[in-house]
């Protein structure tokens, strides 16, 4: 590696490598050059000229985002002459920029707006008529006021580098030049909104936030979006109780730049007017609205009626709640109902995966393995589609670190883009593509492998012993679908498995066993929809905890409303096995956190396995949850801490059939996705056209 | 199609690169091959790549398209091995306001054209190249398309040219309205079917040009004077011009000349020999006010500080103007310079491609400013602000074109304010403060 | 969609031009041909050549926005381009082009109502030293006098 230079800027001596450019440089000293076309991350542009500098020797100030350093150069970012032509660029780029903040749906988040404020180009000698066209809708989510774009292409790089997508481009030239979207008229896209928060002025805006409020008149709480399982930090803004806005604000989290779809705007489902706000009881056959007394008095009074006379009573867990409550339900039911017969959906193998990996070298990877890892192999997953955050993590290895990407998927896939090594395969049946391939892969120095449900079972460790004979390092992950599909296996929602993956005390039934049993005495069911078309016994006590009325919940004899992710405080574990803190951003009447919801059915039935506290199971889980041991300080500041590998054998039954991902798209999101207005209107826009494949 | 030469060239050329300009059929292959044809080519195969380039750089040849940069350090700069394709590209997107030359060249004479560029394929070992012409040259594409259907039916382009073992495909490439492209960079991205932004420098064409391969990039006369170098040998030809720009170059007579014209004049040539005895002297026998050396982007001169002044580059640079791309404007006492600026503006503006903002907004502002004073809608300040406007934008834009826009205004501004400040004061309008503004689109 | 024999001849050796997987290249004259056939850049037309040179329907958007030879909208029969830049204007170039508009009581980039003429004020078309220039679609007409515009206007009306 070549030795760095030394150089100066703004009387700071300071190392770099060559090839770094000043504006970086002078960031890693701690100082700011503006700029509105640079952005970390995106190609470069050098069209805004707002981050000219002046080096000693050169006698133009040069543009400090394309200029690279050199040995002893010397660059003042801030001299008067620097400051002067800031404020002359300003000028320029306000002559035809509407001057209108006070109405303007950026005005107190705009990056023009404060680059004004510091360089001081408040007055103008702009004395013409101002250049207009009109504002354009270019989907349900998307806005465009061209007089007010200065150009920076954020918008169009985010979307073509960023997305693999482009649905954005420049047309016109010059004064009247243009962003446009793919379709002439209108978007035809993923609908992310990632031009949206990556515009630095008022430009692009949200079709579902524009002109409701001012930035600062809102909460902004960071949490974890509650829909895949990629794990995005999402910002939620809350405003008397209502989520006005989702972004990416924050910026702080796993997913840096990233958002998708879901992320941004299917926080909508809280105020579904089908969203429910009291519990239900069945009375002469049919539910009728009920006080939470009343629901969770019959609750009890079923529970330990079944109890007494010894009834089999089966517990399905969920994907979508939080890993204390997950904790706290296998404890009661294991503990308080003295029942093993809990389990969840599972969407992903990846007891199987722990299994096989365990005494090995290879180890679960991280999405920062996969921006980082020189080979990522995809198989059988739709990334784009499925785990958008994943697929932009892969883009962005390959952008700037030029990775190896293979894809053996049964159809194309965008990932294919950039892949190069496409394969296709039949039947279900990866493995003769895999083999093709494993001659190439044992020319890279490290692996990331990233499976769908198409591996699961035995497959599982065949994959694992595949890896290990490439030679290189290897580390998988394991596809699951939900916000904590990983924390529900993880924390024990299992009827063969504790939390930590340790043998359960008693083998239990499995969910598929539970719906099929023809003596289950009472099924409580806590965020899922099992049933379907099927039915139970009769007489079955059925209890569901949800916030809509499934089919499942149609069926039961209480229903009691629960609480999202948005709407608690707690923790979950996503897809790559990070645990991360979610915050509370507000409450919805009439509903209660499954948590406290066990709490009460706790006193209900006299059954008390602790007290029902998220710190204190938290606590707890970290105690005695093998791998959860995860520093506190990095949770409670909004990290991602990874969970230790489980490292020892998994023993459980391999049932393959059981493992079974409900193929969310990016837009829809089980259950959830159903009851999102925006989902539903990006779907039923012209852009429905689009497809990844 | 119309005719673009007098009848005999004027007594003061030097006809050297249009010496089959005036010839019968003078477009044919026959023509060229019967008049010392691909001669410089056969011989340029014998010689190494630095042989060649050494010829060049002795020859003082400097670019034609207007930046003046020594072709044979420009050649000499590009890889000639590699895994990468080398290419070869012509810039006939001749836009520049003031300039018809090359225009001519490949009207008359468009197989000197194909050689110059085998002898540049020769150089980096090129397969392949583009002759990028601008779209309203539409009859000239069609013109270089037969040249070069006639080259590659008489085996000078495509497989083993000639029996010698060398191959090299060439084509031509319509542009499609738009000056920017004239840029280096924004043409590669014109050819590669993008928008016509230019590209951020470094990386430089001769190491990631066309299609981000090694690229040999000139001029269209640039290339064509390549033949009679290996010719004649590059010191013959320096001796041509002065020092540090030999040979001749295609000048175009334009404006307010008797005798208007293209005419081959050696480096160096004098300003008042080439007005009065090649152009015939100023039109109608009036004075000359302004005098633009070569295309729009040049600062302008004043008739006084022109008529002593030579033909070259280092002269021109003295006078704080440039040689610029051969197009001379003759601008006699009866014009309106506010009316020229505005003008100038106008085209600018049209022509900016948006990429970064002082051009992008700084032309538009600056056409509406100047519509006002051409007017006589404004007052001594706006006078004193289209200079400063103009340089805000010098020197911080992306690429040239906002020098080119600024240049040419605040020498106008500087050398003929009073015409600005005797418009405003025979002017109806008064303005206070804000007022009274026509958009100019 | 369908072009002439001479167009499609015209567009399978134009193809061949450009480096393997970097078919983009043909866009640009790809469509300058195929316009002046069709007679603008339609949606089929920018449908068509996006398909042939592998890229989506907003790059070559893009591209027509950019360049102004390249039109969404149809212009006249005789598109008459008459230049007003500097070499031009000091011959004359600005009479011309106002004599066209009151003739034609048609304006820049606008076309006559029987769709015979269309009008367009352009910037330098390299004609510098014979101005004052015009172009009727790829011709020129060089030293044009008003009176000389006035036979290529009626005879392009004659024509019609």
């Amino acid at each position: 590696m070549a030795d760095p230079v030394t150089l100066t800027i703004d009387g700071q001596s300071l190392q770099a490598m060559p090839g770094t450019l000043v504006i970086d440089a002078a960031k890693r000293a701690g100082i700011n050059i503006p700029s509105f076309c640079y952005y970390e991350g995106l190609s470069l542009q050098a069209a805004c000229r707002m981050c000219l500098v002046e080096v000693e020797k050169m006698p133009k100030l040069q543009a400090s985002c394309t200029l690279t350093v050199a040995e002893g150069m010397v660059v003042r970012t801030e001299s008067p002459q620097v400051a002067a032509a800031r404020k002359q660029m300003l000028e320029f780029l306000l002559t035809n920029h509407p001057l209108d903040c006070p109405v303007c749906d950026k005005g107190g988040e705009c990056e023009l707006q404060d680059m004004v404020f510091r360089y001081g180009a408040g007055e103008s000698r702009y004395t013409e008529i101002k250049h207009h066209v009109d504002e354009k809708q270019w989907s349900p989510v998307v806005f465009y006021d061209a007089p007010r774009c200065i150009l920076c292409y954020r918008c169009v790089r985010v979307c073509d580098e960023g997305l693999g997508v482009k649905a954005l481009g420049v047309t016109h030239r010059g004064a009247y030049s243009e962003i446009t979207p793919n379709f002439g008229d209108h978007l035809n896209c993923d609908e992310c909104g990632a031009c949206i928060d990556i515009c630095p002025v008022g430009a692009l805006t949200s079709g579902i936030y524009r002109y409701q409020t001012r930035p600062w008149e809102m909460d902004h709480v960071g949490t974890v979006c509650g829909h895949c399982a990629d794990g995005c930090k999402t910002t939620l803004s809350v405003r008397d109780n209502e989520i006005v806005r989702g972004n990416n604000r924050d910026q702080s989290g796993i997913n840096g730049d990233f958002l998708c779809v879901k992320g941004r705007y299917a926080f909508d489902f809280i105020s579904h007017p089908e969203r429910l706000q009291s519990p239900l009881i069945r009375k002469n056959g049919a539910l009728v609205e009920a006080s939470w007394s009343e629901a969770i008095k019959r609750v009890g009074q079923r529970l330990n009626e079944i109890r007494t006379a010894g009834g089999k009573i089966g517990v399905v867990g969920s994907n979508q709640t939080t890993n204390e409550e997950n904790y706290y339900l296998q404890k009661f039911a294991r503990e308080g109902l003295g029942t093993p017969h809990i389990d969840h959906q599972r969407t992903g193998d990846v007891a199987s995966l722990l299994d096989a990996l365990s005494g090995s070298a290879a180890g679960l990877a991280t999405a920062e393995d996969v921006y980082e890892s020189d080979a990522v192999l995809i198989i059988g997953a739709d990334l784009s589609q499925q785990h958008p955050f994943l697929a932009w993590q892969v883009r962005a290895n390959w952008r700037h670190h030029q990775a190896a990407v293979y894809t053996v998927t049964p159809g194309p896939v965008r990932e294919d883009k950039v892949a190069i090594s496409k394969l296709r395969y039949s039947d279900g049946d990866p493995w003769p593509r895999l083999h093709e391939l494993a001659a190439d892969l044992k020319t890279r120095k490290r692996l990331v492998v990233i499976f769908g449900d198409v591996i699961k079972g035995a497959a599982v460790g065949q994959l694992v012993e595949f890896g290990a004979s490439l030679g290189i390092p290897v580390q998988y992950i394991c596809l699951v679908d939900y916000a904590n599909s990983r924390g529900a296996i993880d924390m024990g929602l299992h009827p063969e498995l504790s939390p930590g993956y340790e043998p359960a005390p008693e083998k239990g039934m499995s969910m598929d066993q539970m719906l099929a049993a023809p003596d289950l005495a009472a099924l409580w069911v806590v965020g899922a929809d099992p049933l379907g078309g099927a039915a139970l016994p009769p007489g079955t006590f059925l209890l569901v905890q949800d916030l809509f009325l499934t089919d499942t919940a149609r069926r039961a004899e209480v229903v009691l409303p629960s609480a999202s992710l948005y709407e608690k405080p707690g923790t979950v574990t996503n897809g790559t096995g990070q645990v991360q803190r979610l915050k509370k951003a507000l409450g919805v009447m009439g509903a209660k956190t499954d948590l406290e919801i066990f709490a009460l059915i706790g006193r209900a039935t006299g059954i008390n396995v602790g007290p029902a506290q998220h710190e204190r199971i938290f606590e707890e889980i970290r105690a005695r949850v093998r791998g959860y041991n995860v520093p506190l300080p990095v949770i409670a500041t909004g990290g991602a801490a990874a969970t230790a590998a489980v490292n020892g054998r998994v023993n459980v039954e391999a049932r393959p059939d059981l493992i079974r991902s409900f193929g969310d798209t990016l837009f829809t999101s089980g259950s959830l996705g159903r009851y999102s207005k925006t989902l539903a209107s990006v779907l039923e826009s012209p852009g429905q056209l689009y497809q990844s494949k | 199609m119309e005719p673009l030469l007098h009848p005999e060239p004027h007594p003061a050329e030097t006809v050297l690169l249009s010496k089959r300009f005036r010839l019968p059929n003078s477009r044919s292959i026959d023509t060229f091959l019967a008049n010392g044809g691909f001669q410089s080519f056969r011989k340029a195969l014998a010689m190494t790549p630095d042989q060649i380039v050494d010829e060049l750089k002795a020859s003082n040849l400097r670019g034609r398209g207007g930046a003046g940069f020594p072709v044979g350090m420009k050649w000499g700069f590009v890889p000639r091995t590699g895994a990468k394709p080398r290419y070869i590209v012509v810039n006939a997107d001749e836009s520049e306001p003031g300039t018809c030359k090359d225009r001519v060249i490949m009207q008359y004479d468009p197989h000197r054209l194909i050689e110059g560029c085998l002898i540049a394929a020769r150089v980096i070992d090129s397969r392949r190249g583009w002759i990028y012409i601008r779209g309203e040259y539409r009859y000239l594409i069609d013109l270089m398309d037969q040249a070069l259907e006639e080259a590659y039916a008489k085996g000078w382009l495509g497989k083993n040219i000639q029996g010698t073992g060398f191959d090299f495909d060439l084509s031509t490439h319509s542009g499609a309205g738009a000056y920017e492209c004239g840029e280096e960079s924004a043409l590669l991205e014109s050819l590669e079917g993008k928008r016509g932004n230019p590209r951020i420098k470094p990386p430089f064409p001769a190491t990631s040009g066309a299609f981000q391969c090694p690229t040999i990039l000139n001029n269209v006369e640039s290339y064509a004077a390549v033949p009679d170098i290996i010719e004649m040998g590059g010191a013959a030809y320096a001796a041509l011009g002065v020092a540090k720009a030999g040979g001749t170059k295609l000048t175009c007579l334009t404006g307010h000349v008797n005798r208007p014209g293209v005419y081959e004049l050696t480096l160096g040539f004098p300003v008042r020999k080439m007005l009065e005895e090649v152009g015939g002297g100023i039109r109608n026998g009036r004075k000359m006010k302004a005098f633009i050396p070569g295309g729009s982007s040049c600062p302008v001169l004043t008739g006084e500080e022109a008529w002593e002044a030579t033909m070259d580059y280092d002269a021109m640079a003295k006078l704080k103007t440039m040689l610029g791309s051969g197009g001379v404007v003759i601008i006699d006492d009866t014009t309106d310079m506010v009316k020229l600026a505005l003008r100038i503006m106008r085209f600018y503006k049209h022509e900016s491609c948006g990429w970064c903002i002082p051009c992008r907004e700084g032309t538009l502002w600056l056409t509406k400013l100047l519509t006002r004073l051409d007017e006589g809608a404004a007052n001594a300040h706006d006078i004193d602000m289209v200079g400063e406007l103009a340089e805000n934008m010098l020197g911080r834009t992306f690429c040239a074109l906002g020098d080119a826009a600024a240049l040419p205004t605040i020498s106008i501004v500087k050398k003929f304010r009073h015409e600005f400040e005797a418009k405003i004061a025979s002017s109806s309008v008064s303005m206070t403060g804000a007022g009274l503004v026509r958009i100019h689109s | 969609m369908t072009f002439s024999p001479q167009l499609e001849a015209r567009l399978s050796k134009l193809v061949q031009n450009y480096p393997p997987g970097r078919l983009k290249g043909a866009l640009i004259p790809m469509l300058m041909y195929c316009q002046d056939e069709v007679g603008a850049v339609t949606r089929e037309l920018t449908e068509e050549v996006a398909s042939r040179c592998g890229v989506s329907t907003l790059e070559v958007d893009e591209v027509v926005g950019f360049y102004t030879m390249l039109r969404s909208q149809p212009m006249g029969k005789t598109h008459l381009q008459i230049c007003t830049n500097i070499s031009c204007m000091l011959w004359g170039g600005e009479e011309l082009w106002n004599h066209a508009c009151h003739k034609l009581g048609i304006g820049h980039n606008q076309v006559s109502e029987d769709g015979s003429i269309s009008l367009e004020e352009v910037e330098c078309i390299g004609a510098c030293s014979w101005a004052p220039a015009i172009q009727t679609n790829y011709d020129f007409h060089h030293h044009v006098t008003v009176e000389r515009l006035d036979q290529i206007i009626d005879g392009l009306r004659k024509k019609q």
